[in-house]
């Protein structure tokens, strides 16, 4: 048993090691003291402080940072309105239309999802003559599309849980309906709320392909910085870049991780509270 | 959960804050003259787009997008394409507007004859007569399309010629000819063009054709030879990746462009070139204003402001090509005019040939072979290891599914 | 009566015209490119010029299912043996397996070419034992370890979700009725992680089929995949109507496969797993 328990630790290991070994490098590399990405002489921040002056990729952040908010906030509140919706629709066709629809920009490839919002943002343009459609609102437009799908996906099985009779008893005993809602709906999905909004937020940081093909040159988010950075000679810079965003990220997760265990001990406390009641 | 939301705000907020760095970036000095010029047009708050090759302008010691918006108060959305093919896909397919673009010789021939751009208002570009070098670049735009002069719309940046780059310490014997890229022993050492143009030039000097025949049957050879090479070498198709591939010592052959070859050869001595005798390709970049432009004034300050003695070397020592401004050229400090690679003596480039615009027929057949020339694979591994995951996962699958139909059955007794 | 369903207008409409607008309507566009020429005209050229690209599908068919075949068999394992471990354990590990989801691909992407070059770190310490240097960059194997390492946790995280839910009961009902460890694995545990495996399948399948940049770096533009074929359409060669057919005909097939996935393993999850 014990000789299995730890085998099988040494595989999760091994597999980690395959998953963290390039980021590892990353890390190590952006600390070299010359401009090469394959040998490593000497250490310096040189890249770091080279980073914080780089104008393209410090406003790069910043509109990925904001593009990331704006749309998170905006797919959560449409999200969570779609969602109750959803959830209280009798049609059944009508019903199995929405989800049909909403589960295709999850199941689409993202080249082809971005393509046709290309083509569909294009074609408004020409018919409007607007000569510069593409920029911020459309990649506003495109990230709120997907983040769609995955915010209601994780507001719907919370929503069957609730009751509804307390819903309409709220409204019976002369509560509007949107008090009621807050008053007894809300408080029952909000964590489904939560983690649709932080999933929203995240595949907005990190999407490339769909921002690929509806970005234009007034608003370039950081994937699409990368990526054009990619294509030139890549200097460590971009490993001190991707060694902060690592820092940021898992501080970030460890934070979620203590508040986690907090609230889930306090729910027990809770609980065992009642029992004694 | 309330803390979940304020960790991420705080985070939001402290990236936001690393969004605005103290930057202690000095500033070129300019002449009073110059400093009012700027001022005078009265741009401040506009905005222009450019539109320019990768790794196509100084932006480290003296970062010439910044001293423009600092001297002339407007601001650049400074984006970057790969291949001129890429620029125009973007500048045609819409939705974007561009005030400068800067792409290459056949391309501007494409985009003037397709009514694409906006005349250049040359009283607007004072500097042209001051410091554009007439004499020497003048014979490349001096040329009609469509009853268009050229230069009534471009105005060069850079030329150059691409170039065979080779590494010594692997590529004993100086080659004197593109076919050593066609040489087995290299085989996986040999980095093409990712661009159809730029690669079918290749074949195409080995065949002795010209670079702007319009017959198929002569792409198709050239095609052929291509397909040839990628059989026995397996070249790598790459752009700017070249720079670090060929750095590295990890290839030893190369077609690339000349200054290029300077910069290269900065980081790896062992590098060496050779203008091959079948002939190259001489190309110029030029500043173009697209008429889906919305700040023509501010994109003819963009080109004057390029065309400044000191932005100007400033720009070709970044990128190391041959520039068309004789006040580089003349400057004592500009560190490449010794340069044979850059600035080739006329007779070793002398079957030189120029790109041309193509009729869209010929285009489109280049680019069907082009897709066709890389998109064949010949590992035939990969057909078989796949068909055996599918079988693989198809068994799975309908194993599941016969478990699935026993179960229900006992259910059901 | 009527005011709920009044307020069920208000809720539900504006998602509705938002869909309608933006997932159905550029999926029409797709449609409307790929049968129509450049001048608007209605044209069958396109989906006739997809048959040269069959074998491109083919391939890239393929390389998906070797990546999801490799992802499936790593992260199975990883998945069973992580559930079975003590809870911070695997608390912690799953924060780790989401980590690197959050990150830009692209670098993640990159930085495997300083690992596999030709003078990367592999092959500079094989040559501490004077081997190599080993192709290992630019070959077909890179490409799909790129996928694998790309979209490993995306199989590993449905897969844990399932098998950690798993009731505990049933294995010890099983064990109990003589069943040995091998056998309990494979009669309850394995059939009752199908729909982690399909959502994990689906999950690395789709993006490894239509990916782009991981054959461009890790492929050295030797490997051209339908991704590829279709981003040159759009972004380099502007053939709108080729790119938009090429696509309309990997939506379809990708489409087929999932709906093929979903009838034989009866997923009626509303994407619960996925998460």
């Amino acid at each position: 048993m014990t000789k299995n328990s730890k085998l099988s630790k040494i595989y999760i290991i091994l597999i980690f090691i395959f998953l963290y070994a390039p980021m590892a490098v990353t890390m190590v590399y952006s600390f070299n003291g010359t401009e090469s990405t394959y040998v490593m002489s000497g250490l310096s921040t040189q890249w770091y402080l080279k980073l914080f002056h780089d104008n393209a990729t410090m406003n790069a952040l910043k509109n990925t940072i904001i593009l990331a908010v704006v749309s998170a906030a905006i797919s959560t509140v449409f999200g969570t309105m779609a969602a109750v919706g959803i959830n209280n629709m009798r049609n059944k066709y009508l019903k199995s239309a929405v989800m049909t629809t909403t589960n295709i920009p999850m199941m689409n490839p993202e080249i082809v999802t971005g393509i046709s919002m290309m083509l569909l943002f294009v074609f408004a343009g020409a018919l409007l003559h607007k000569k510069d459609v593409l920029g911020f609102t459309t990649l506003l437009i495109a990230h709120i599309t997907f983040e769609l799908p995955y915010v209601i996906l994780s507001i719907l099985p919370k929503l069957k849980q609730t009751d509804i009779c307390i819903y309409e008893a709220a409204q019976d005993l002369g509560c509007h309906p949107l008090k009621a809602f807050f008053k007894v709906v809300f408080p029952e999905i909000r964590p489904g709320i939560v983690s649709g909004a932080i999933m929203a937020f995240t595949l907005s940081l990190d999407d490339f392909i769909i921002s690929y093909f509806t970005n234009g040159p007034s608003f370039q988010t950081l994937p699409i910085h990368i990526f054009s950075m990619t294509k030139k000679r890549v200097k460590p810079d971009m490993y001190a870049l991707s060694t902060i965003i690592f820092v940021i990220i898992f501080i970030l997760l460890i934070l979620m991780n203590i508040a986690q265990v907090k609230s889930e001990k306090n729910k027990k406390k809770k609980k065992s509270g009642e029992m004694d009641l | 959960m309330k803390k979940i939301f304020a960790i991420v705000l705080s985070m939001i907020i402290l990236a936001s804050a690393l969004a605005f760095p103290v930057s202690a970036y000095d500033y070129l000095d300019y002449s009073q003259e110059t400093i009012d010029y700027y001022k005078n047009l009265g741009l401040q708050g506009t905005t222009i787009n450019v539109y320019n090759w990768g790794e196509y302008i100084s932006d480290e010691d003296i970062d010439v997008v910044r001293e423009f918006e600092h001297l002339t108060g407007i601001s650049v959305n400074y984006t970057t394409f790969e291949s001129n093919e890429n620029m125009y896909s973007k500048i045609v397919g819409g939705g974007v507007s561009y005030d400068i673009i800067i792409p290459s010789d056949y391309m501007v021939e494409k985009l003037i004859n397709e009514g694409m751009l906006e005349k250049i208002d040359y009283s607007n570009i004072p500097n042209y007569d001051n410091y554009y070098d007439k004499e020497k670049y003048g014979y490349l735009t001096d040329t009609t399309i469509n009853d268009e002069k050229v230069s009534d719309y471009a105005i060069i940046y850079n030329v150059g010629t691409t170039i065979l780059i080779y590494n010594t310490k692997y590529v004993k014997e100086k080659p004197d000819s593109w076919t050593v890229m066609w040489d087995e022993q290299y085989k996986g050492k040999v980095l093409m063009f990712n661009n159809p143009r730029d690669s079918f030039a290749i074949a195409q000097f080995i065949l002795g054709q010209s670079l702007n025949t319009t017959d198929p049957d002569e792409w198709d050879a050239a095609a052929a030879l291509l397909k040839e090479q990628k059989d026995k070498v397996s070249p790598s198709y790459v752009m700017d990746e070249v720079f670090v591939d060929m750095e590295s010592g990890d290839y030893y052959l190369a077609a690339y462009y000349a200054g290029d070859y300077e910069l290269m050869h900065e980081n790896n001595p062992d590098l060496d070139y050779v203008l091959p005798k079948e002939g190259v390709n001489s190309f110029y970049d030029a500043f173009l204003i697209p008429n889906s432009t919305q700040n023509k004034a501010g994109a003819e300050a963009f080109i004057n402001f390029m065309l400044e003695p000191e932005i100007a070397l400033a720009n070709a020592e970044y990128i190391y090509y041959a520039t068309a401004n004789k006040s580089v050229i003349e400057n004592e400090d500009y560190s490449l005019a010794e340069s044979k690679a850059v600035y080739p003596d006329p007779e070793d480039i002398a079957n030189a040939q120029v790109f041309h615009d193509l009729p869209t027929e010929t285009l489109q057949y280049m680019n069907t072979l082009w897709t066709k020339v890389k998109g064949e694979n010949n590992a035939n591994s990969i057909y078989i290891v796949s068909l055996i995951c599918l079988i693989a996962i198809a068994a799975i699958i309908v194993v599941t599914l016969l478990r699935k139909r026993k179960m229900r059955k006992y259910y059901k007794v | 009566m009527k005011k709920s369903s009044f307020v069920q207008t208000v809720l539900n409409s504006p998602y509705i015209i938002w869909s309608a607008i933006f997932v159905i309507v550029p999926l029409l566009m797709v449609i409307y490119y790929a049968f129509t020429n450049e001048s608007g005209d209605f044209s069958l050229n396109n989906i006739i010029e997809i048959k040269d690209y069959a074998s491109t599908f083919l391939l890239s068919v393929g390389y998906g299912a070797v990546a999801t075949f490799i992802c499936l068999i790593l992260a199975y394992p990883f998945a069973y043996f992580l559930s079975h471990s003590g809870a911070s354990f695997q608390r912690m590990s799953i924060m780790l397996v989401m980590l690197p989801m959050w990150m830009s691909f692209l670098i993640r992407t990159y930085s495997w070419m300083t690992i596999l070059g030709d003078s990367g770190l592999i092959n500079r310490f094989l040559g501490l034992f004077s081997i190599g240097p080993a192709a290992m960059l630019n070959t077909p194997q890179a490409v799909i370890l790129g996928m694998v390492y790309n979209f490993l946790p995306y199989m590993i995280l449905p897969l844990y979700t399932v098998i950690s839910k798993m009731d505990g009961s049933l294995i010890e009902a099983a064990q109990d009725l003589g069943c040995g460890k091998l056998q309990t694995l494979k009669k309850v545990v394995l059939p009752l992680s199908v729909p982690g495996i399909a959502s994990g399948v689906t999950m690395v399948f789709v993006p490894s089929v239509s990916t782009f940049y991981i054959t461009q770096k890790l492929g050295g533009g030797q490997i051209t995949l339908i991704g590829d074929v279709i981003e040159g359409q759009f972004q380099t060669a502007y053939n709108y109507n080729l790119g938009a057919a090429l696509s309309l005909v990997l939506m379809v097939m990708i489409l087929i496969c999932l709906g093929v996935l979903g009838y034989f393993t009866d997923d009626k999850d509303d994407g619960g797993v996925l998460m």
